[in-house]
């Protein structure tokens, strides 16, 4: 069967169309995905950095407001409008080039569009829902966001592949710095940077890594060592931050403290933590080796399989068999899948990517059909 | 016993609605039970700011300087209006100047949550600018101190001078805050 009958086959109600048509059709269709692709596909996802074997990405965040000004959930709309104006003045003056960021408004951007920034980790699920007067100013190569009236004024993420919490420090106090200079902070000398909830006050720094932990979750190492981790101050979350459960081994370790210490403390105490995590996985992943090598590339060729000629299937299930295939690559079980591919897979089989992509709202069994679909097209 | 939406998978949660006393019961997978999420919530979000007014309120034995609860909850931030209720409702403040009206109440909180209630990180360049000054000048002291102890009264003179001529960059002595 051609490519256009087996098109014209697979749209019943188009077929009184002329073949030609449907076929234009889908080509531009293709052209217009891969685009979004492209549009998709981020800095953090390269698989590069240090590391990028276990750490997929390191992040910094910073929490910052405007003095004399109510915080964003209890400010009127003419307030948030000041704050979007000063972002908007903050953008006129930037100087240094390499350091260009454009503002977006989020009342100007569709929905779906919305959730995609949430889902490349650039947006918090509660930007994408407030779209009075808040903003984001994003820098090319999205290494950069700064998060304009969410729960405070301000908000500077870096995120960068691989294990670069230094780096992501550096980046973000640069742009703080640089913010600052126009920016009247809300700022006590006691207490440090005043956010608007309690948990975030003082440094208003929060320093996180995305780790892939399979050979931990495979030799039932995860429980102990996670609760180790918790009592030493860290957070572990989903892959979409509170609330979301750990899939696919992929895990968020983060600091809870912001207050008391200073920011070279906090991120170089999660450092170390996962310092230890990546020791631990590469010993455990050593052992899985040594215990039965065929056992693993069967389970890393056998996830390959499922997911290149698999029609439907659901988020949970990619995910594993993604985390599968990483091991095996990592592993070098698997040779011709590059990390970047099983990155950006992570994000572009979400309900909202999958939906931008297709250019239309998806129920939950097309999407597992869409699915289906760009992990095939996507996977070499 | 079967998701009764999509008879697929082992249902993992069961959801009993009664509507003017008409009860119906729901046994759903892990799946439909998040897609029909919007509408039942099941996400059970720990409440953690429900804590940060109980925090608020204990009054440590010998504090007379704390706020007793009973008198706490009438007090109301002169800059944005927030209460001490609103605060245990949203737990969230609303704006800098809460953090000055509810002050003497938000140190066993933050101990609580930080184990910590003095900034010890980045000071900004502009906004903490006396900050840094004060800094300063305490670090001088201190050497001052020293100096005088080891006898070494020509360094001595000259810090003093140092610090006189810093503090005369502060806009009064004490707190900077307004």
């Amino acid at each position: 069967m051609s490519e256009k009958e087996k098109f014209a086959s697979s749209n019943p109600k188009d077929r009184n169309k002329p073949l030609e048509e449907i076929y234009k059709e889908s080509m531009e269709e293709d052209q217009l995905q891969q685009e979004r692709r492209v549009e998709i596909a981020s800095k953090w996802m390269e698989g590069s950095g240090p590391d990028a074997d276990i750490v997929i990405s390191s992040r910094i965040r910073l929490a910052r407001n405007v003095r004399k000004l109510p915080f964003p959930p209890l400010a009127s709309d003419e307030q948030r409008e000041k704050v979007f104006m000063l972002a908007e003045k903050v953008m006129e003056n930037q100087g240094d080039a390499n350091m260009r960021l454009q503002l977006l408004s989020i009342s100007s951007l569709p929905q779906i569009f919305r959730q995609v920034l949430v889902e490349k980790h650039l947006i918090s699920p509660l930007l994408a829902k407030e779209s009075r007067f808040s903003a984001l100013m994003l820098r090319d190569d999205e290494v950069i966001s700064i998060m304009v009236n969410e729960e405070d004024h301000f908000r500077i993420q870096c995120l960068l592949p691989g294990l670069q919490l230094e780096k992501a420090w550096q980046e973000a106090s640069r742009y703080d710095d640089f913010l600052e200079s126009q920016v009247d902070y809300a700022f006590h000398e006691e207490k440090g940077y005043l956010t608007a909830c309690p948990t975030n006050v003082g440094t208003g720094l929060r320093a996180s890594v995305m780790l892939h932990l399979p050979a931990l979750v495979i030799t039932q190492q995860i429980n102990r060592i996670l609760a180790a981790v918790n009592q030493v101050g860290l957070a572990v979350r989903g892959l979409y931050g509170e609330g979301t459960e750990i899939t696919g081994n992929l895990l968020q370790i983060s600091n809870q403290i912001t207050l008391g210490q200073s920011e070279e403390e906090i991120w170089h105490n999660l450092y170390s933590v996962t310092r230890q995590l990546i020791n631990q996985e590469k010993n455990a992943r050593e052992h899985l080796l040594n215990e039965g090598r065929e056992k693993l590339a069967d389970r890393a060729g056998r996830a390959f399989g499922l997911l290149k000629y698999s029609r439907l299937i659901d988020s949970n299930e990619a995910m594993q068999l993604i985390s599968d295939v990483r091991l095996g690559v990592d592993l070098g079980l698997i040779t011709n899948v590059p990390v970047k591919v099983l990155n950006e897979l992570l994000v572009l089989t979400r309900p909202g990517c999958l939906q931008y992509l297709k250019g239309r709202t998806l129920t939950a069994y097309e999407r597992d059909l869409e699915r289906a679909v760009q992990i095939q097209k996507y996977l070499p | 016993m079967l998701c009764e939406k999509c008879g697929k998978k082992a249902a993992s949660v069961h959801v009993t609605k009664i509507i003017n006393g008409h009860k119906t019961e729901l046994y759903l997978c892990d799946a439909c039970a998040r897609e029909k999420g919007g509408e039942l919530s099941f996400e059970g979000k720990f409440p953690l700011h429900q804590f940060f007014s109980e925090l608020m309120s204990f009054v440590p034995p010998g504090d007379s300087e704390a706020v007793a609860p009973t008198g706490y909850s009438g007090l109301q931030c002169t800059e944005c209006g927030l209460t001490y209720t609103q605060f245990g409702q949203i737990g969230r403040f609303g704006c800098d100047q809460c953090y000055t009206v509810f002050d003497k109440n938000l140190a066993p909180l933050l101990r609580r949550l930080h184990g910590n209630q003095k900034h010890m990180g980045k000071i900004p360049a502009r906004a903490g600018s006396f900050v840094r000054i004060k800094k300063e000048v305490e670090r001088l002291r201190e050497e001052l101190q020293r100096k005088v102890a080891e006898e070494a009264f020509e360094e001595a003179a000259e810090l003093r001078d140092k610090i006189r001529k810093l503090e005369g960059k502060l806009p009064f002595r004490g707190d900077n805050h307004e």
